[in-house]
C-alpha cells in the first residue's frame, strides 16, 4: 500500500451509499484549556448500527453528549453536526432549537440506569413526558396509554404495573429498558446508546443488547452504540469506529476491523481481549502503558507513546488513509501480519 | 406508610413525656425560691411556709410533677406564682401572636429565598449568580433587630407610613393588624430569607448535577422546564428540613424582634417569666415550645413521605 499524502484533504469514512441521516464533520470537544475530542468525522446511514469503541477516557461519551448538545458546563464543542430534516449545524444551534431535536429526532440512553431516572416520578409519567413534550399525543391519558405500550415494546413484564412504579422499585435492567422505551418514544432517526449494558449483570446484558438491536430495526432508527466491549460491538453493530485520545483512529465494517485491524491500537485492543493468547512469560496480553489523563496525550499521533511501531514520523498527526474504511497511522499493521 | 406514621406518633408521645420530666426536673433544681421572690427579702419563715403550702411546693417532687403533668394533659397549666393569673390562656394568647409573626416572616423568607436561590444556582458561573450569593451572605450576617430598627427609622419615623410597633389582634382590626405585622415580619423574614437562599441555592445546584436532569433534557425539555418539572421536588427535601429548623428556632428567636416592635409574643412572656422567677409559667411556656417543635418535626416527616416515594414505600 502507498503512504497517504498528507497534503490531500482527508477523505473520511462514509456510511453505505444512502443519504446519511447524521453527518459529523470535524467535531471537536474541549474546555478552555484542554482539547478532549479532535476532528471526529463520520456519517450514519438510516437504520445503520455503528459501534464507537474505545477505552475509558477516549472521548466516546463526550462525542455522544456533543451530538446531543448536552455537554457538561465549561465543555464546548466545535465542528459541524447535521441531522437529516433539521436545518443548520447542531453544534451552533440555540438551546431552543436543540430541545426540539432531542428526544424527537435524536435520543440517548445513558450508562447509569440507577441515577438516570427521576426518583420521585412514576416511571410511566416519565416515559409519557417524552411524547407530551414534543406534542406527539393530544392529552395526558393518551400519553399514559402510549407509555404503557412502549413499556410493553421493550418487553417489560406487566407494563401497566411498571408504569405505576417508581424507579427504585425496578431493577437495573428494568430501568434501562424504561430508558430505552423513553428514547424510542418518538421513533427517533438516531439513537445514541452510551454503554447501556455496562452497569448490568452479564445475563441481563445479552437480553438488553438483543432488545436494542431488534427495537431499532423495527423503527428504522440508526444506532450509535458506545462501548469498550469488543464482543458487544461484534454482536450489535455493522460498522465500528475505534476511538483513542479523542480521535477516531480506525473505521470500517465490524468484521474487517475486528479481524484484520490496521491501526496498532485496534490490534492491541484485540490482543488484550483475547483470553487464550499469552505473551512469552505466560501472561495475558495488554497494551503497554495506560491511557493518559485528559489533555495528556502526545502531540502528533495520540497513540505514539504506547505504540510499539512509533518512530520520528509519528510526531506529525497521521492523515486519514482510506475512505469508508480507513485508519490514521503512519505505520499500519499489514493485512498478513 | 401508615405504620411509619404510627411509629412517628409513638416517638412523638415518648418525646413529649420525657421532655416534661426534663423540664420539671430542671426547674426543680434551679436556684431561687418563688415564694421568697414573691414575698421579698423581709418575709418571715412562717409566711414563706404558708405560701409554699398555698402553691403546693411543699409536697414531694413526684406528687408535684404528677399534679402538673395531669393538668397539662387537660390544658390546665396552673396559676402563676407571681401574678396569680391562669397560665394556660396567657400562653395561648401570646402563642397566637408569635405564630402570626413567625409564619408571616417565613412567608417573606420563602418569597425571597425561592426565586433568589434558584436564580443564584442557575447563574452560579456568572457574575450575577456570584453577586446574588454575596448578597445572601451579607443578609445572613446582619442581625434582625438591626434590620428592624432601620425599617422603623425609614418607614415609621421618616416616611410615617407604618406604625413603629404595638399589636392589634386580627379579629379586632384587620387593617391595623396587617400594618403592625408588616415591619416585624419583614425584619425577621429578610434575615431568615437570606439564610434560606443559601440552602435553596445549594439544593438546586445539587439537583442540577443529577443524571435524571440530563435525562429530562435528553427528552427535549428545556433547562428551566427540566428544573421545574424534575428538579424542584427533589430539591424540596433538604429545603423543607431547614425550613422546619428555622420555624422552630424562630418561635423563641423572635423575642428580639418582639422587643424592638413591642409585640406581646411568647418569647417575651418566657423572658419575663424567667426574670420574675415564675417557674410554673416558664415550665408551661417551655412545654408549649417542645410541643410545637415536635409537631413541626412530625409534619416535616409526613411531608418527606409525600415528597419522596422512596421513603413512602420503604420498610419502616
Amino acid at each position: 500500500m502507498t503512504a497517504p499524502d498528507p497534503t490531500e484533504p482527508d477523505p473520511r469514512p462514509d456510511g453505505p451509499g444512502r443519504d446519511p441521516v447524521l453527518t459529523v464533520t470535524g467535531l471537536s470537544v474541549g474546555t478552555d484549556r484542554l482539547n478532549l475530542v479532535s476532528d471526529v468525522s463520520f456519517t450514519l446511514a438510516p437504520g445503520e448500527r455503528v459501534g464507537l469503541i474505545g477505552e475509558s477516557g477516549s472521548g466516546k461519551s463526550l462525542t455522544a453528549l456533543a451530538l446531543m448538545g448536552l455537554l457538561p458546563e465549561g465543555v464546548h464543542a466545535g465542528g459541524t453536526v447535521r441531522l437529516a430534516g433539521v436545518d443548520g449545524n447542531l453544534v451552533t444551534s440555540s438551546e431552543r432549537a436543540l430541545s426540539t431535536v432531542r428526544g424527537e429526532a435524536m435520543a440517548m440512553v445513558f450508562q447509569e440506569p440507577m441515577t438516570a431516572l427521576n426518583p420521585v416520578k412514576r416511571v410511566g409519567d416519565q416515559v409519557a413526558e417524552a411524547m407530551t413534550v414534543h406534542g406527539r399525543v393530544r392529552d395526558r391519558s393518551a400519553a399514559r396509554r402510549a407509555a404503557v405500550g412502549l413499556l410493553d415494546r421493550v418487553r417489560l413484564p406487566d407494563p401497566a404495573g411498571t408504569a405505576r412504579a417508581y424507579p427504585h422499585q425496578l431493577s437495573g435492567g428494568q430501568r434501562q429498558r424504561v430508558m430505552l422505551a423513553m428514547a424510542l418514544a418518538n421513533e427517533p432517526a438516531v439513537l445514541l446508546c452510551d454503554e447501556p449494558t455496562t452497569a448490568l449483570d452479564v445475563t441481563v446484558q445479552a437480553r438488553m443488547l438483543e432488545l436494542v438491536t431488534s427495537t431499532v430495526a423495527e423503527s428504522g432508527t440508526a444506532l450509535v452504540f458506545i462501548t469498550h466491549d469488543l464482543a458487544v460491538v461484534a454482536t450489535v453493530c455493522e460498522r465500528a469506529l475505534v476511538m483513542y485520545g479523542g480521535r477516531i483512529v480506525e473505521a470500517g465494517p465490524v468484521g474487517e476491523v475486528l479481524s484484520r485491524p490496521r491501526h496498532p491500537y485496534t490490534r492491541g485492543l484485540l490482543d488484550a481481549s483475547d483470553l487464550t493468547a499469552t505473551d512469552e512469560r505466560g501472561r495475558l496480553r495488554t497494551i503497554a502503558g495506560s491511557v493518559p489523563a485528559a489533555g495528556g496525550f502526545p502531540e502528533g499521533c495520540v497513540f505514539r507513546n504506547r505504540c510499539p511501531r512509533a518512530d520520528i514520523t509519528c510526531a506529525a498527526v497521521p492523515p486519514w488513509a482510506g475512505a469508508d474504511s480507513g485508519y490514521a497511522c503512519w505505520h499500519p499493521v499489514e493485512r498478513d501480519e | 406508610m401508615a405504620s411509619r406514621i404510627l411509629r412517628k406518633g409513638l416517638i412523638f408521645l415518648v418525646s413529649l413525656v420525657s421532655a416534661s420530666v426534663v423540664v420539671f426536673a430542671f426547674m426543680a433544681v434551679l436556684p431561687g425560691d418563688p415564694a421568697r421572690v414573691a414575698l421579698g427579702t423581709n418575709a418571715t419563715p412562717e409566711a414563706v411556709a404558708r405560701l409554699h403550702e398555698e402553691y403546693g411546693t411543699d409536697r414531694p417532687a413526684l406528687v408535684q410533677y404528677w399534679d402538673w403533668v395531669s393538668g397539662l394533659a387537660v390544658g390546665d397549666f396552673g396559676r402563676s406564682y407571681v401574678t396569680g393569673v391562669q397560665i394556660g390562656p396567657q400562653i395561648l394568647d401570646r402563642f397566637q401572636v408569635t405564630l402570626w409573626l413567625v409564619l408571616s416572616a417565613m412567608v417573606v423568607a420563602l418569597l425571597i429565598a425561592l426565586p433568589l436561590g434558584i436564580a443564584a444556582a442557575m447563574r452560579h458561573r456568572r457574575l450575577s449568580g456570584t453577586l446574588l450569593s454575596g448578597l445572601s451572605q451579607v443578609g445572613v450576617a446582619v442581625p434582625n433587630f438591626l434590620v428592624g430598627i432601620m425599617l422603623i427609622t425609614l418607614f415609621s419615623v421618616h416616611l410615617r407610613w407604618l406604625p413603629s410597633g404595638g399589636w392589634t389582634p386580627p379579629a379586632e382590626d384587620p387593617w391595623g393588624f396587617a400594618q403592625r405585622l408588616l415591619l416585624p415580619a419583614v425584619s425577621l423574614g429578610l434575615v431568615q430569607g437570606a439564610i434560606l437562599t443559601r440552602y435553596v441555592r445549594s439544593a438546586i445546584l445539587d439537583v442540577l448535577r443529577e443524571d435524571f436532569l440530563r435525562t429530562a433534557r435528553a427528552k427535549g425539555l428545556r433547562p428551566h422546564q427540566a428544573l421545574l418539572r424534575h428538579g424542584l421536588r427533589n430539591a424540596a427535601i433538604p429545603v423543607v428540613t431547614v425550613l422546619a429548623l428555622q420555624l422552630a428556632t424562630l418561635l423563641v428567636g423572635a423575642v428580639v424582634i418582639e422587643r424592638v416592635f413591642v409585640i406581646p409574643g411568647l418569647g417575651s412572656l418566657l423572658l419575663d417569666g424567667v426574670g420574675d422567677r415564675d417557674l410554673l409559667l416558664v415550665q408551661g411556656v417551655v412545654m408549649v415550645l417542645v410541643l410545637a417543635v415536635l409537631l413541626i418535626n412530625f409534619v416535616v416527616d409526613v411531608l418527606y413521605t409525600v415528597l419522596d416515594p422512596r421513603i413512602r414505600t420503604a420498610a419502616p
